[in-house]
């Protein structure tokens, strides 16, 4: 089975912040995203993805990169992908996806950089930001549109703004939201993300939320500042219990496979697959957190 | 001769006699007896009141040549130093070696009198700015002598910084001369470096703005050492003697080098009932007090004694009885001046108390764990809190050396860069504290366990905090910025860094 | 070769950034660089000519640089130098 790679804290930078951009890597996020939207001024666009492109050519990091762009329909988004690409980001994150089409139309553009450059093809991944009630009905389209596609995250705030409300402590305007991504997420076999949640001083709200959409099963959530980065992975963490209990799943697992037994049993209860998976999916959290 | 960490100390250094080089951290073994001051009497009904600063001076018979010291306690609030220089200057008094505990930017205001020929010569832990400029020029009759809080303390005690006459500022003060810093609007909390001057120097004099009704208690210096009181109207700004609510650091990288600092000493074999602790004043080393204070409610561990320069977080773990006692040398806010007031737990020490080398044993030797700063580190772990990335003088040894020596874990904590530059390079410019006493260094992308501490990497290897060697580290630094390019030196030495004991562990060569 | 049309400025003054202002010259009088670093001693001389290398690896042969470092890093100094001779042949 291939490692899947954990996205439980993506950390969005100011792109235009050389501070922010060289200490990035060194909060443990699993995911830095690199802002070229909101973040960055009108009159700062061309300095921002020269630093941004500059940062991941010269810079290591030690986690996955991405690269939030402009929407692909302004006149930002290309200018960025023609920046920014060459540099050979791990991922493009996309702002306000409502369409299969604009997944389709970037897939295209990043195939022609990866030619060009002599990256492998398929090597620059894609993840789409659901920002809108017209991109929530076409998440599973948008979702399957490219197999760049590894991620949808929710862009909370644009969201609810959509829906005419505002945002909650309890998040309520969010659960229809949250639960049809997640469903569209899980269809395409895609990772579902949060979104951001930006009262850095309100931890105990923070910590709630992300105990909700964890149990919601969503892999990760989209962070502002290296202070959520440790809250968001304490709550994605296994506790001992909970990795001792899946590494005798895996070894019952693998001990009925070598023995060719048909049903396997742990403790009287029978394990089957779903278990196992869920069983490996803690163990990968747990190293995750070691590493 | 080549000293025990490597540097080149010149055979003979103008003024300074004997050259002895460093050989180790606990080499040196004193001989002979303390000094003390002359035997002097006071008969009953004597007046010690001066009316003026210029009175004392006359009283107490100083003339050209002589030493003089000042304590720091009231940081850049002082008045004191300066006043009295220029009192000096005014009775057209010169060549006098200028021998504080420490020097501030206030302090800036005696540089006419310097170049006038008033001060000649300097001995003090560090100074910033225009003073650090003109310690490093050259300008002085002879090089200026760094040294630690410890080491001043024992140079006083054995009599190799001989103090002609000591001017303390006394927040609380009576007329027979009997000081506590406590009271007062220019409370300054301990008076722990005074306290070695008063003891030792031949004339003390004692300059207050707060005269209170015999006796003043409770009593840090007392009436026996002390032979004149002069009254000013102000002797210091409580604004720049003690800070206010410290706002603890949200620089997310000090905040990440103060969670590994905690996760050290949490994993290091330490942190269980009794251990004690000395937070540095930097940002990352108070909000590492955060981080430990979660730990030890978490694990229900108390600890024996908190020391050194105290500040609020120090306070908050005493009141909440997460240590027992808190030995205080110096306050650094208004909190802190409070706890020493209110405090029964909260006990003010001396500097000899505090770090002495060669006395019967002082509180650091008792310390398990210390947090410092530092502005540069090397690949052998030496340690550089003096001079700037040109070669200029701009820190203060303190008790950096002293802690670092005592502490069973001395952790050092810096960025591992400072805008551009490097803070672990191939070798420092100038050692205060040898490698051989620190333990770890700590910086934002990992940290490095001196590798005489195999007993440590042990204890840290699990704890999930990213260990690497300490050359990984200046790796990083490199690949980040390039190597530095090594500042120019002249021959001529303009200062020599005393380690503790009394012997020169590096010199301050002029910058080209 | 290629020509800068305008002074055009990138960067900022903020901590570990480096502002840069690039200007026309005259042709054959090379690139001139004025730097003012807190790290001259260490870093001057890298800095200059990674600033000179930037400019003629777009073909930029003479030009007036003022460059106001506070402590930037290379991808920084490059970054920035790229924008300005965008901005400056716009």
């Amino acid at each position: 089975m291939q490692q899947e790679r954990l996205r439980r804290a993506m950390m969005f930078m100011p792109g235009n912040n050389p501070a922010m951009l060289q200490n990035a890597g060194i909060y443990g996020a699993d995911t830095v995203i690199f802002d070229l939207e909101d973040a960055v001024a009108i009159s700062e666009k061309d300095a921002a993805r020269h630093l941004v492109a500059s940062a991941i050519r010269r810079l290591k990091y030690p986690c996955e990169v991405a690269v939030r762009i402009n929407h692909i329909q302004t006149p930002y988004g290309l200018e960025d992908l023609k920046a920014v690409l060459p540099a050979q980001p791990d991922l493009i994150r996309l702002p306000k996806a409502e369409n299969a089409r604009d997944i389709r139309d970037v897939d295209e553009i990043i195939a022609a950089a990866e030619k060009a450059h002599g990256f492998a093809p398929g090597s620059i991944k894609m993840m789409a930001a659901i920002e809108t009630a017209k991109g929530l009905l076409q998440a599973y389209d948008i979702a399957t549109a490219s197999p760049r596609m590894v991620a949808l995250a929710i862009g909370g705030e644009d969201f609810v703004a959509d829906l005419k409300t505002t945002r909650s402590k309890e998040g309520t305007e969010l659960f229809a939201a949250r639960s049809h991504l997640l469903l569209a997420a899980r269809a395409a076999g895609i990772n579902a993300i949060d979104t951001v949640f930006s009262n850095v001083n309100d931890e105990e709200t923070f910590i709630a939320e992300t105990k909700l959409i964890k149990q919601m099963g969503f892999d990760g959530k989209s962070v502002i500042n290296p202070r959520q980065v440790r809250l968001v992975q304490e709550i994605f963490t296994p506790t001992e219990k909970e990795i001792r209990q899946a590494e005798r799943i895996i070894a019952a697992y693998k001990d009925a496979l070598e023995h060719n037994s048909g049903v396997i049993a742990l403790d009287g209860k029978m394990i089957d697959t779903p278990i196992v998976i869920r069983a490996e999916r803690v163990l990968a959290y747990a190293a995750a957190v070691r590493r | 001769m080549i000293n025990a960490v490597g540097r080149l100390i010149p055979d003979a250094i103008k003024g300074i006699a004997p050259v002895r080089p460093y050989a180790g951290p606990f080499a040196a073994v004193p001989a002979g007896r303390t000094a003390g001051p002359k035997l002097r009497a006071n008969n009953p009904g004597s007046d010690k009141l001066m009316k003026s600063i210029d009175q004392a001076i006359e009283a107490a018979g100083l003339r050209d040549g002589m030493t003089i010291s000042f304590h720091h306690h009231f940081r850049n609030g002082d008045f004191v130093l300066n006043q009295v220089v220029e009192a000096i200057a005014r009775r057209k008094i010169t060549g006098l070696t200028l021998a504080p505990s420490s020097l501030n930017d206030i302090n800036d205001a005696i540089l006419p009198h310097i170049e006038a020929g008033v001060i000649t010569a300097i001995e003090t832990s560090g100074a910033r700015g225009k003073l650090g400029k003109l310690l490093t020029s050259g300008k002085l009759a002879k090089p200026a002598v760094i040294r630690s809080h410890g080491g001043r303390a024992r140079a006083i005690e054995a009599g190799e910084l001989k103090i002609d006459v000591a001017f303390i500022g006394a927040p609380c003060c009576d007329h027979y001369g009997n000081i506590n810093g406590i009271e007062g609007r220019s409370a300054c909390g301990s008076m722990g470096y005074a306290m070695v001057d008063a003891a030792f120097a031949d004339k003390v004099v004692a300059i207050t703005d707060n005269l209170v009704p015999y006796p003043a208690t409770p009593i840090s210096i007392p009436q026996t050492q002390v032979d004149f009181v002069v009254i000013l109207d102000s002797i210091g700004d409580p604004a720049g003697i003690a800070s206010g609510a410290l706002r603890i650091s949200r620089n997310p990288r000090e905040l990440l080098i103060a969670e590994y600092a905690a996760g050290i000493i949490e994993h290091s074999g330490y942190f269980r009932n009794g251990y004690s602790l000395q937070l540095g004043s930097g940002g990352a080393s108070l909000a590492a007090a955060r981080f430990i204070k979660e730990k030890m409610l978490a694990r229900g561990i108390t600890g024996s004694f908190g020391l050194g320069g105290i500040t609020a977080p120090m306070v908050e773990m005493l009141e909440q009885g997460l240590f027992q006692t808190v030995f205080d040398v110096q306050d650094f806010d208004v909190s802190s001046i409070q706890s020493l007031k209110n405090n029964p737990r909260h006990v003010e020490v001396s500097a000899s108390y505090y770090a002495n080398p060669h006395n019967g044993g002082p509180a650091v030797n008792n310390l398990d764990v210390v947090i410092l700063s530092a502005t540069e580190v090397d690949v052998d772990f030496n340690v550089n809190v003096i001079t700037d990335s040109n070669g200029v003088i701009m820190g203060a040894s303190g008790g950096h050396s002293d802690t670092a020596a005592g502490a069973r874990l001395a952790i050092v904590v810096a960025p591992l860069l400072r805008g551009r530059l490097p803070m672990v390079i191939d070798r420092v410019h100038t050692i205060v504290t040898p490698g051989e006493t620190v333990d770890v260094v700590v910086t934002e992308r990992g940290l490095a366990v001196n590798p005489r501490r195999t007993d440590l990497i042990g204890n840290l290897k699990g704890s999930g905090l990213p260990v690497m060697s300490i050359e990984e580290l200046r790796q990083i630094a490199y690949d980040l910025a390039g190597r530095p390019a090594e500042i120019r030196v002249s021959d001529e030495v303009v200062a020599v860094v005393e380690y503790r004991d009394g012997t020169i562990i590096d010199v301050v060569r002029k910058p080209l | 070769m290629t020509k800068l049309l305008r002074t055009a400025q990138a960067g900022t003054v903020e901590s570990t950034d480096i502002l840069i202002t690039v200007a026309p010259a005259e042709d054959g009088t090379g690139v001139r660089i004025e730097l003012s670093t807190p790290t001259l001693a260490q870093y001057g001389e890298h800095i200059k000519s990674l600033i000179a290398k930037t400019l003629s690896s777009y073909g930029i042969e003479d030009a007036v640089v003022n460059a106001n470092d506070k402590g930037a890093l290379d991808y920084t100094i490059e970054a920035r130098v790229t924008t300005a001779v965008a901005r400056a042949t716009r």
